[in-house]
């Protein structure tokens, strides 16, 4: 599976469009790392905590992508776009689409 | 007074703590982007037309920062007379700049001659406690790692 950023994909040329393909992923911080970022938030700097959840959370989101493309027949999913929306207090829904594509 | 000497306590550990992490973090940076810097990270949707790309894959890099106590301080401060708060503004280049780096690690790890269509996204982290909902921020910045076929 390819993915891009961009509208093709260079040095391969596309021979079928599948249409959107998306995935998302809605997680929560615990107790435990938010009491421990409070404290951080003292002395500022990265919140390690967080980086790594989001980054999981994103990977999620990705890896749902990439089934739905799997699922309709593409090998490619290319103009992938990531959003992320506090939804409530707490936590955060990471949401990544693209279009599904056949390439050669 | 019994509530303003923790108040004044926290935000003089977080001008002392805060300012070292961020000279430090600064002098990472710097010598990260020595190490990076014949990656080039184009914002340009496709590469030179004279490349010949030979693998692409997407590359992403975040982080999440906060600032110390004292900015926060300072922040209130300045937001009675409104102004330029340029204590958020090295918040803001410190996260950008983690978050490239980042994005430019994993891409030489895969083996990347060049990132394309570069692009950054910054989303505020909201606590439970509202009053700390200030300053905490997620840089993501993704693009399209090149692999070109040497010549």
């Amino acid at each position: 599976m390819i993915l891009t950023n961009i509208e093709t994909i260079p040095g391969k040329t596309i021979v079928k469009h599948y249409g959107l393909v998306s995935g998302n992923t809605i997680r929560a911080k615990h107790i435990g790392r938010d009491i421990m970022a409070g404290f951080k938030n003292i002395f500022g700097g990265e919140l390690k905590g967080y980086t790594e959840l989001l980054e999981e959370s994103r990977n999620e989101a990705v890896s749902r992508m990439v089934d739905q493309a799997k699922s309709v027949g593409a090998n490619a999913v290319v103009n992938v776009r990531f959003s992320t929306s506090a939804i409530a207090q707490g936590a955060a829904e990471l949401y990544a689409y693209g279009t599904a594509v056949s390439v050669e | 007074m019994d509530v303003l000497i923790p108040l004044l306590l926290l935000v003089l550990v977080g001008y002392v703590v805060g300012t070292w992490i961020e000279t430090q973090h600064f002098k990472n940076i710097r010598e990260r982007e020595r190490r990076t810097r014949n990656l080039p990270a184009l914002t340009m949707k496709l590469p030179l037309a004279s490349t010949q790309v030979s693998d692409v894959t997407l590359v992403s890099g975040s982080v999440v920062v906060s600032v110390d106590y004292f900015k926060r301080f300072v922040m209130s401060l300045i937001q009675l007379v409104g102004g330029r708060i340029s204590s958020y503004e090295t918040l803001m280049d410190r996260a950008r700049r983690e978050a490239q780096l980042r994005m430019k690690e994993q891409a030489m790890q895969w083996g990347a001659t060049s990132i394309v269509n570069l692009r950054m996204e910054t989303s505020t982290i909201a606590n439970q406690n509202k009053k700390n909902n200030l300053g905490t921020v997620e840089v993501l910045a993704y693009g399209t790692a090149i692999k070109a076929r040497s010549l």
